[in-house]
């Protein structure tokens, strides 16, 4: 990356031909404007508001490569991912490995009539005019420096489309593996979801790492959900001690819609989630579920955004957060309610438990309001442990650390509970419990 | 202000009848630009601070101070991260002195003033020896004021307790300035403060010696030479060890101005054992109903709760400015010292205030409280922006903040930024905030039982705002109730 002679104008040219979409003329134009504004901005810095609590010059003193530059690709074994599937083997499976799609390691055989998955590498080369429109609208709004590289460099990624009036019985899972092998490499992915009139499915993002290398993940999921359809989104962040993460999630949704996003980091670096939903027909719903734990040095940033467009939406947004050792949280919630957008019912709710003297808890609930006839409310708090309550359990012959772990599982049980999905349900009161085993 | 208690439906009684000629805020300058007024040229240059240090009579510290303040103020550049939109002010064009008006200059008696105006201090029910008093006219017509002020000044100087003018101050008591300015609000802390430092024309200085309890209410209302202080103005209290001050700045009544932009810098200093209350109730001209003209009141306050046990506390009542940019501050550096923000803040036309608090929590146990209350109404923008910092240090820090907004029409905006950042575990911090409008149902209710729309409504925005007027001194509270129904006229119905 940065610090390295070569910087990310130089990499893109030499690099371009390697690059899916070669031959069309749109493409090209979003990857050069992207990278133009890139080498206008740079990275995102300290001063700028929405990075004020995450600092990113440490990680530019490190340089990945694009993966799709490594010569050599690692090879991952079906054994070395064993263990981060979920409980059901008829759950459809789709891996990339360091950020391209890795057709035997996968399962679409399971996938359920009226859904199509399929690698956007592969779409880009052989049938890229159908995305156009969808990869040229979804320009975020602020886009920053990783956003405008991962248009740029997008190299792979889930193309989802759910037909209309379908209704998918198993969740997807998409699993993203880092192989942490050779040179640290940076992955370009952009993942596309698209939920059809009417239909109902839910999709499991989920990123892990072999080990503890360094690696940098730079991911954009565009979600369009139509009139009437029902989408339930999992992302799941479980990488290892080197990873740095930043992911872009925009979602749109149409009239009468549902859409359900439940965001678990618990693992990486640093992890960055920028989460915008906007509600653009009426009668449109969204639920922003959230659970952040950090421990050692993690430092987990998530920026969410939701826009009120139109009158009679409704908007619902938990997030929890764990902090111990000497973890950073970020919490940013910012609910925009536009002048039209009358009726608009809209509730935002950030909790943060510190377990340490070093831990650090930095949150944002910000409320934008031109509308008069609604009801939103925000309200954020940061504390410790009760330690009545503790004193309450010891007394009654429960340990200290059982005594923590009870209280920290109920701390971010109703988060866990909104979880649908038992399987993934069970991954995560695991991984509370493993976390807490100190 | 010194009134007698109203009783509450006599108020709304009063506030109904005269609903049709409200406030008139159509009102052109009035007070006229004086030609034989000393007035320096327009423009900022180190010879220009030289020169207002000269004319104060001021010894070489301050006059250092002031040139540091300028040069660092050159520097910087204007804050753009409010939510507020201005076009641009042209620090060049500005002039950085004025002599205080001449009694001649000044209106006679009433009968001179602006009909309107005293139409509005009616409404507020000021007394007419303070309706004078507001309007400008000429001192030697209120002595009654003076003699009051004379008698305050002398019971408060048998107390030790010094409460004079900025430049008094610089004169008389150079070793406690010297001592305490820019402890709080540096020189160098934002672009506002540091032009206020390098330029300040005048204020007010209050000292109260260790363990005296002020036994008044302190107002710059009982300081006479503090009429037309200008635009910017510098206030520092000192509260000693054990001692104990409650402070009123401004008045309900509405203020008028030649200048544009006010920048006035306030600092309070708490030591052990020591409370500062500060209580404000701000109406600066808000421009006419299409958003030209009025105040930009780009205003640093913020307090310092230097000892063990101190305690500070700020009320507010913002209702006037085109543009107010005010963050009230506490830092919070004794173990065990309080921190308060009581603010009720209204906006109407084309009105924009950003304004809230920063809670800074050094010391152990500290605890801080904010009672935020806004009210958009017309084509009015109201932020809220807060910060609660809980340090390392500040084991068993405690912070609640609670921040309601009520809009009014489909036109208005209301805003809600806390950043809130915590290293402390042992801390407790907790923030919410509510958005609404009055509900038919609660006016339906009102009016059902007799009520006008107008005074439904003015009931209601009271009791929303009731948790914030119960902290401002009894006089203050009524006159602000008020205050609130005239500023929302037009806004409602």
């Amino acid at each position: 990356m940065a610090t390295s002679p070569v910087t990310p104008v130089e990499e893109y040219q030499s690099l371009l031909g390697v690059l899916p979409g070669q031959d069309l003329a749109w493409l090209r134009d979003l990857r050069d404007g992207a990278l133009r504004r890139f080498s206008d901005r740079g990275y995102p810095t300290p001063r700028d508001e929405a990075w004020k609590y995450t600092n990113i010059a440490p990680l530019l003193k490190q340089s990945f490569i694009p993966s799709f530059s490594v010569e050599q690709p690692h090879k991952v074994l079906p054994t070395d991912i064993a263990t981060s599937l979920f409980a059901d083997a008829d759950m459809p499976l789709a891996v990339f490995v360091d950020g391209a799609f890795n057709s035997a390691l996968s399962n679409l055989s399971a996938l359920p009539p009226g859904v199509e998955l399929r690698s956007l590498r592969e779409v880009l080369d052989h049938d890229g005019a159908s995305l156009e429109s969808l990869l040229v609208g979804m320009t975020p709004q602020e886009p920053h420096g990783f956003i405008e590289l991962n248009t740029a460099f997008m190299f792979d990624g889930a193309c989802v489309r759910i037909a209309p009036d379908t209704v998918a019985e198993r969740p997807l899972h998409l699993l993203y593996v880092s192989s942490g092998a050779g040179q640290p490499v940076a992955s370009y992915l952009r993942n596309l979801m698209i939920a059809g009139r009417g239909s109902r499915a839910a999709v499991i993002e989920h990123y892990v790492s072999l080990g503890d290398a360094a690696a940098l993940c730079n991911v954009a999921t565009h979600c369009m959900i139509e009139p009437g359809a029902a989408l339930e989104h999992y992302k799941l962040n479980e990488e290892g001690a080197g990873a740095h993460h930043f992911a872009g999630l925009y979602v749109e949704q149409a009239r009468d819609s549902r859409y359900v996003s439940h965001n678990v980091a618990v693992g990486g670096r640093m992890i960055r989630n920028d989460l915008r939903c906007v509600l653009a027909g009426e009668g449109a719903e969204c639920v922003l579920n959230g659970l952040y734990l950090g421990r050692g040095r993690e430092h987990i940033d998530n920026q969410t955004s939701v826009e009120h467009r139109v009158p009679h939406c409704s908007s619902r947004e938990w997030y929890k957060g764990v902090l111990d050792g000497r973890a950073r949280g970020v919490f940013s919630g910012h609910v925009m309610v536009r002048q039209d957008a009358q009726k608009t019912d809209a509730q935002q709710m950030n909790n943060n438990l510190l377990l340490s003297d070093e831990a650090e808890v930095d949150t944002r609930p910000q409320l934008e309001i031109y509308a008069d006839d609604v009801k939103c409310s925000h309200g954020s708090t940061v504390g410790q442990l009760n330690p009545d309550v503790l004193f309450y359990l010891r007394a009654r012959g429960i340990d200290e650390i059982q005594a923590r772990r009870l209280l920290v599982t109920a701390f971010a049980q109703d988060v866990v509970g909104r979880m649908a999905i038992a399987p993934v349900r069970e991954w995560a009161e695991r991984l509370i419990t493993a976390r807490l085993a100190r | 202000m010194i009134l007698t208690p109203w009783d509450v439906r006599k108020i709304m009684g009063e506030t109904s009848r005269n609903l049709e000629h409200l406030i008139d805020r159509e009102y052109k300058a009035g007070f006229v630009t004086d030609v034989e007024q000393e007035i320096f040229p327009p423009g900022l240059s180190e010879d220009i601070v030289r020169q207002i240090s000269a004319k104060k009579g001021e010894p070489e510290f301050m006059l250092e101070w002031r040139l540091q303040a300028y040069r660092h103020w050159l520097t910087m550049s204007e804050p753009r991260w409010a939510h507020v939109n201005y076009s641009p002010v042209d620090y060049q064009s500005i002039s950085y002195f004025s002599q205080p008006k001449q009694d001649k200059d000044r209106p006679k008696s009433l009968d001179e003033v602006d009909p309107r105006l005293i139409e509005t201090y009616e409404k507020l029910g000021i007394p007419l020896r303070e309706q004078e008093m507001l309007a400008g006219v000429a001192v030697d017509a209120v002595f009654d004021s003076v003699s009051i002020a004379t008698t305050y000044r002398g019971k408060l100087a048998e107390l030790g307790i010094i409460f004079c003018s900025f430049s008094e101050a610089v004169r008389e008591h150079p070793e406690l300035v010297r001592k305490y300015l820019g402890t709080v609000v540096p020189p160098g802390d934002n672009f506002f403060a540091s032009l206020n430092s390098a330029v300040f024309s005048d204020g007010s200085f209050v000292y109260v010696p260790p363990g005296v309890r002020c036994p008044m209410e302190l107002s710059t209302y009982f300081r006479i030479n503090a009429a037309n202080t200008g635009q910017f103005e510098r206030t520092l209290i000192i509260a000693d060890e054990g001692a104990y001050v409650s402070y009123l700045e401004g008045c309900t009544a509405p203020m008028r101005d030649e200048n544009q932009l006010h920048a006035a810098v306030v600092e309070l200093v708490a030591l052990d054992n020591a409370q500062i209350k500060y209580s404000t109730v701000q109406n600066w001209y808000p421009g006419d109903e299409n958003g030209r003209g009025g105040i930009y009141n780009f205003v640093t306050k913020r307090g310092l709760c230097r000892g063990i046990n101190s305690h500070i506390s700020w009320t507010q009542v913002e209702t006037g400015s085109a543009i107010t940019w005010k963050y009230p501050s506490v830092v919070l550096q004794g173990d065990n010292a309080v921190g308060e923000f009581y603010s009720v803040a209204l906006v109407n036309n084309y009105q924009q205030a950003d304004t809230g608090t920063k809670m800074s929590h050094v010391g152990r146990n500290t605890r801080s409280t904010i009672i935020s209350k806004g009210v958009s109404a017309g084509h009015g923008q109201n932020t809220y922006r807060g910060l609660v910092k809980v340090l390392a240090g500040a084991e068993g820090a405690r912070n609640y903040t609670e921040c309601d907004s009520l809009l009014f029409g489909d036109r208005c905006g209301a805003h809600t930024f806390p950043y809130i950042e915590v290293k402390n575990r042992a801390a407790q911090v907790e923030h919410e905030a509510t958005t609404s409008r009055i509900s038919d149902d609660q006016l339906f209710y009102c009016m059902q039982r007799g009520l006008s729309r107008e005074d439904a409504i003015s009931m209601i925005v009271n009791g929303f705002c009731k948790q914030v007027f119960k902290k401002l001194p009894m006089e203050f509270a009524v006159e602000a109730q008020k205050l609130l129904g005239i500023s929302l006229e037009g806004a409602v119905g």
